[in-house]
């Protein structure tokens, strides 16, 4: 079987290539120890050959400068290694020659087969560009040159056939006298790396001469680039542009994730009620009906969040506009240790930490890309938002400061900046804590703007999904079983004695119960245990309970909540609402309101700061290879969440 | 001497010599080396990043990573 590697700069349209090559035939995995996507999939030949492609990450130079170009450079350079390609496609954005040949010919100059692929064809006469194609096949070395526009699709058939029939002929060095042709590469000197390179460009620039004409006034389609980049780089349209992108982008989210979001929740609330009554009684049965089947359900719920949210990301990533956010949010991002490259994770952090942290692999730089996963989950996301709402409604008046703001619309915007400076704040904090083996810079390419291509985006919010399913899922899954098993189960006898104690006085209704089973299962013993740690929060052992069962998930706060305070109220009448009780409810300790204003923000601020997210663990897991980050940050985040609600309930008490 | 970080925008300047930085390597493959022609396109609000036209396409440096390019003007809008 042969195998074949496509390599190219970013932004040349590599990634569509392999989409138009493979189609449906590919997955992702990882490359050993690093945290780089690793893209394999495969094409049948004329003769029902099946040949393997790797998408290999794009990279400027041999020379790698991050993770993603080191990985791509190995196994090029090593031919043991075990990704190490049969032959080579280079792919090439043809309206940008110059830049896109060094690969290429560093490459070459390695030995390995290769075939040029000129992408974007299509657009070279809009730049007013013509390339002799016969003349730079020869002047490279006589090798096999394809025209290709890998959005539209043409000139595929005519790669896979040259790929079939590739001959290895013997190749004439681009660069006789670099050290590339000895396989110095990984080890060579910075100083003849920079020799090196520069000697390529100034051959390059001389072949370009021949085989390159340009026609004057003729850059239309390069002009309008740089005409939209005037208004969206402006310093009050540009970020006017980017708020309202944010804004259309949220409200999207808010609008349509609900929909299946609601029925998801509502499916599987079904199916673990069906399984508990019509499958025989047993602690089996309770744990597929109250364990595993909501536990699917938890990792299932985000999914409709991660796709739309991927969805518009991409759309900005492929359109070329997600680098100019970057440009003029740089400056801005700088004095917290952060990049212009945080920014959209930061703010997806709105929706959702979990693709948000999936969304810093762009970020290039290790230690940049670290502290924004620390801090993205401090930014409000839309689980906390059920929490907020209750706590509001049940401590905040519902009236209007000077008949104009409304004081509960206040608190929440109020908690969203909270989240935000705290983000920013820590980020500060760990700029001077993370050490990083590298000088922050950013030097970045603003490709021209593009058309995004619809099936390039299906393909990547699929393997999204996957990886999120997948990697996360089953983490997820294990804590959401062992959460179960300690709200159900408690020491023995202790359950059922308390349950037959509280019938004898009063006739016990199924809310009833339940809660009392609740109060006395293991989850209920710590949540009383911890009474004392967090009374000086202001909190009762009620809220220690919800406290605890929210780590699955922060809405979960609500139905926690519902649980424990359906104890003691009269179910047959319904008189009350939950949050009617809620409010009325006192601390037989203190004789006051149990959610006055100070416990309310308390909680909340509490809520807004602890890493009461597993999904999200298990994420920054996967992104950083080592239990060590998500430990640290759940450490940090609790510790923030303590002292912060501490000091706002000392405050408002 | 001039850098790049000082070249206004619309101007074209050739490259003379990139100093010595950690960034330096990174900057050759990006195609910045003598004897380019680069063309400052726009800058972001607070004069940072910097936008230029380098060969075929656009990249964008940050004004610490600009300074360390020494350049010679070579007029404005010249190509």
């Amino acid at each position: 079987m042969k195998k074949i590697a496509l390599v190219g700069n970013p932004n040349s349209g590599k990634s569509s290539l392999f989409n138009r090559l493979t189609g449906l035939n590919q997955h992702v995995g990882n490359y050993p120890g690093v945290t780089v996507d690793k893209h394999l999939g495969s094409f049948k030949d004329s003769q029902g050959h099946k040949i393997e492609v790797v998408d290999l990450p794009g990279t400027y130079s041999l020379f790698p400068k991050s993770r993603d170009e080191a990985v791509a450079s190995e196994i090029l350079v090593d031919s043991n290694h075990t990704d190490h390609p049969d032959l080579v496609v280079v792919v090439i954005d043809a309206t940008n020659l110059e830049r896109n040949l060094l690969l290429f010919t560093q490459i070459k100059d390695l030995g390995v087969p290769v075939i040029l692929g000129l992408n974007m064809i299509d657009l070279l006469q809009k730049e007013g560009l013509e390339i002799d194609q016969q003349k730079l096949s020869e002047m490279l070395g006589n090798i096999p040159v394809v025209a290709l526009d890998s959005r539209k699709g043409s000139g595929i058939n005519n790669l896979k056939q040259q790929i079939e029939t590739y001959q290895k002929s013997d190749l004439i060095p681009f660069a006789e006298a670099s050290p590339i042709r000895n396989g110095a590469v990984l080890d060579l000197p910075e100083a003849q790396q920079i020799e090196d390179t520069n000697s390529r460009f100034r051959q390059i620039n001389q072949i370009l001469r021949f085989c390159l004409t340009k026609k004057e006034n003729s850059k239309s389609r390069r002009l309008l680039s740089q005409r939209i980049d005037k208004v969206v780089t402006h310093p009050i349209w540009g970020y006017a542009i980017f708020l309202s992108i944010l804004f259309i982008i949220f409200q999207a989210i808010y609008e349509l994730a609900s929909i299946p979001m609601d029925l998801i929740d509502e499916v599987f609330l079904v199916a673990s009620q069906w399984i508990g009554t019509n499958l025989p009684e047993g602690v089996l049965t309770d744990l597929i009906a109250e364990g595993i089947v909501p536990g699917i359900g938890g990792v299932v719920i985000f999914i409709p969040q991660i796709v739309l949210l991927f969805a518009f990301l991409a759309l900005l990533e492929e359109s070329g506009y997600m680098s100019r956010v970057v440009f003029i949010m740089d400056r801005l991002m700088r004095p917290f240790g952060l990049t212009g490259k945080s920014v959209v994770p930061l703010m997806s952090g709105v929706a959702c930490a979990i693709p948000a942290i999936m969304a810093t692999r762009s970020i290039d730089q290790w230690k940049d890309r670290l502290v924004t996963i620390l801090v993205v989950p401090l930014t409000s996301c839309s689980a906390r938002l059920p929490v907020y709402t209750l706590l509001i409604a049940l401590v905040v008046p519902n009236d209007k400061m000077w008949g104009l703001i409304n004081y509960q619309g206040l608190a929440l915007l109020s908690m969203y900046l909270l989240g935000f400076a705290a983000a920013l704040l820590v980020a500060l904090i760990l700029k001077f804590l993370v050490k990083a083996k590298q000088q922050s810079f950013l030097i970045m390419e603003m490709p021209t703007y593009k058309v995004p291509r619809l099936s390039n985006i299906g393909l990547l919010l699929l393997e999204k999904t996957k990886i999120f399913v997948w990697e996360a899922g089953k983490v997820i899954m294990a804590i959401a079983v062992i959460l179960w098993a300690l709200a159900s189960y408690g020491p023995p006898g202790r359950m059922d004695e308390a349950v037959q104690k509280a019938s004898l006085a009063a006739n016990l209704s199924t809310e009833e119960e339940a809660a009392i089973r609740l109060e006395n299962s293991w989850i209920g013993i710590m949540g009383k245990t911890i009474e004392p740690t967090i009374e000086p929060l202001g909190y009762n052992w009620q809220m220690g309970i919800a406290l605890i069962t929210s780590f699955a998930a922060r809405e979960v706060f609500v139905s926690s909540m519902a649980t424990i305070y359906s104890i003691g109220e009269d179910f047959e009448e319904k008189s009350d609402t939950m949050i009617e009780r809620l409010k009325n409810d006192t601390n037989p300790k203190t004789g006051k309101l149990s959610y006055n204003l100070a416990t309310g923000f308390s909680l909340m601020v509490f809520y807004a700061f602890a890493m009461q997210c597993m999904s999200t663990l298990a994420v920054v897991k996967r992104e950083t290879k080592s239990w060590k980050w998500p430990f640290i940050q759940f450490t940090y985040m609790t510790a923030l969440a303590y002292l912060a609600a501490l000091i706002t309930y000392q405050v408002l008490k | 001497m001039l850098t790049l970080d000082q070249v206004k925008a619309q101007s074209v300047a050739t490259i003379i010599s990139v100093d010595d930085s950690p960034f330096r390597a990174k900057l050759a493959d990006m195609g910045i080396g003598p004897d380019q022609l680069v063309k400052v396109l726009y800058k972001a609000p607070l004069g940072d990043p910097i936008a230029m036209e380098v060969g075929d396409y656009v990249l964008s440096l940050r004004k610490k990573e600009a300074a360390k390019i020494t350049v010679k003007l070579e007029g404005e809008a010249h190509r």
